[in-house]
């Protein structure tokens, strides 16, 4: 299936078996593609055995741990055809991921978050109160996966404010006088969970003050990084949000630099959903099997979408609970999850590790 | 000034281009035309043209040409 007719998928609409069919199809072809096209790629696939000349499973395809991308300048195009280098501290450790993208890709990244979005937003654009400061986004060069982030939620928005300032104080007079311009008006927040939850809400709590968005259609994501020891449930945020901003729309993702594009957004069940343009496994950390549902192991990504590096099957970082599939009562299809958390350090093992340089 | 002279001086305005350069300019073909730049570039045509542009549409603004397409589709005749 080409980039074109991916797009014309509805973004939750294929049933198990029919997805199935679709990723075994692109996913072969995309894991052929990179052996071709990314020599240390097909090094790796060599090492680990991977049959070159018949479909594989979407279980089957070779997982490669996110922090691989520290390791090795995993591209599967010139290098004349990078025109952005996405960069990842995300993982644990010093080292930064660095993901190659070419138009094409970055192009398809883009399509389909609007795809996915559309499910909560709309097709019309409408003001963007983005709850970061503005200083993620100066070096245009080389972007972090925050900057990334806001630009590429940025499309959403027809008139942009950003609610922090420089030293990351809300810029309470500035934001006011957003809301005064577009009052009546559905507002869209984007930004980082962490972020929201230190420099937003608390801030807002402290302050003893409160904003008033009733119109809000607030988007996070990122998790709780540096402030887990501070991470409240969902429930518990949504009603500090509540209370802070009056913003009652609230929708987690989970989605990461590596595969950006296809985040796993949040419906109104509370349950994070697989688009049809990625699928999630859940595995155990012992010896990788296949978890069952309702069993907690570690994250693996796969997406339709990376054509400029070898990220279409990507161990994570991460812990979930794979909650079941084309049941979920918000009448979306495909699966959902709950992501819980981070992976104890030394659990992580995947393909690196039979990776001898 | 005529729509067509407004829409070119949105982008010398935005991307810092000469005349002779329009017709080849693309989305990330410049430096200045960059994600950031795009939105920029989106917001001042939405303001020229009093228009609000869809998220798909923006997207699809992939070249100096293509946005005379997608300006006709929003009544804007150039």
């Amino acid at each position: 299936m080409d980039c074109d007719n991916l797009l014309l998928l509805e973004p939750y609409g294929l049933p198990r078996a029919e997805k199935r069919e679709l990723f075994t199809q692109v996913l072969t072809d995309l894991t052929r593609r990179h052996r071709a096209d990314c020599p240390e790629y097909a090094r790796l696939l060599g090492a680990l055995g991977t049959p070159e000349n018949r479909p594989l499973a979407p279980e089957e395809v070779p997982m490669l741990p996110v922090s691989l991308f520290k390791e090795l300048e995993l591209r599967s195009v010139p290098e004349e055809a990078v025109f952005k280098t996405l960069t990842s501290s995300g993982t644990t450790g010093q080292k930064v991921s660095k993901i190659y993208l070419d138009a094409p890709t970055s192009a398809l990244q883009q399509q389909v978050l609007c795809r996915i979005m559309e499910d909560v937003l709309g097709p019309k654009r409408m003001p963007l109160l983005v709850l970061d400061t503005r200083k993620v986004l100066r070096d245009r060069s080389m972007f972090s996966a925050r900057g990334a982030g806001i630009l590429g939620f940025s499309i959403f928005g027809s008139k942009i404010c950003y609610a922090l300032d420089e030293h990351m104080q809300l810029d309470w007079d500035g934001v006011q006088a957003f809301l005064e311009e577009h009052s009546g008006e559905p507002i869209f927040l984007f930004g980082f969970t962490f972020m929201i939850w230190k420099h937003v809400v608390r801030a807002l709590e402290a302050q003893g003050k409160h904003l008033d968005i009733p119109r809000g259609i607030l988007v996070h994501g990122g998790g709780w990084k540096k402030l887990a020891h501070e991470a409240v449930s969902p429930a518990e945020f949504r009603e500090r949000i509540a209370a802070a901003t009056g913003i009652t729309r609230v929708s987690d993702y989970y989605g990461m630099a590596e595969q950006t594009g296809c985040i796993y957004l949040e419906c109104p069940c509370g349950h994070l959903h697989a688009s049809v343009w990625s699928d999630i496994l859940v595995r155990r950390a012992e010896d990788g099997a296949l978890c069952a549902p309702g069993e907690p192991g570690v994250l693996q990504v796969l997406s339709l979408l990376p054509r400029s590096y070898p990220g279409h099957s990507l161990l994570t970082e991460d812990m979930g609970v794979l909650l079941g599939e084309d049941d979920c009562p918000c009448g979306r299809l495909g699966k959902y999850v709950r992501v819980t958390g981070r992976v104890p350090k030394a659990e992580v093992r995947g393909c690196s590790d039979t990776y001898e340089g | 000034m005529t729509n067509l002279e407004k829409y070119d001086k949105l982008f010398f305005d935005a991307f810092k281009v000469k005349a002779v350069e329009l017709p080849s300019l693309k989305y990330q073909g410049i430096a200045l035309w960059d994600s950031l730049g795009h939105m920029d570039l989106i917001g001042a045509m939405e303001e020229t043209f009093k228009i609000s542009i869809s998220t798909i549409d923006v997207l699809d603004f992939s070249s100096y040409e293509k946005g005379k397409e997608i300006l006709a589709k929003y009544g804007v005749e150039l």
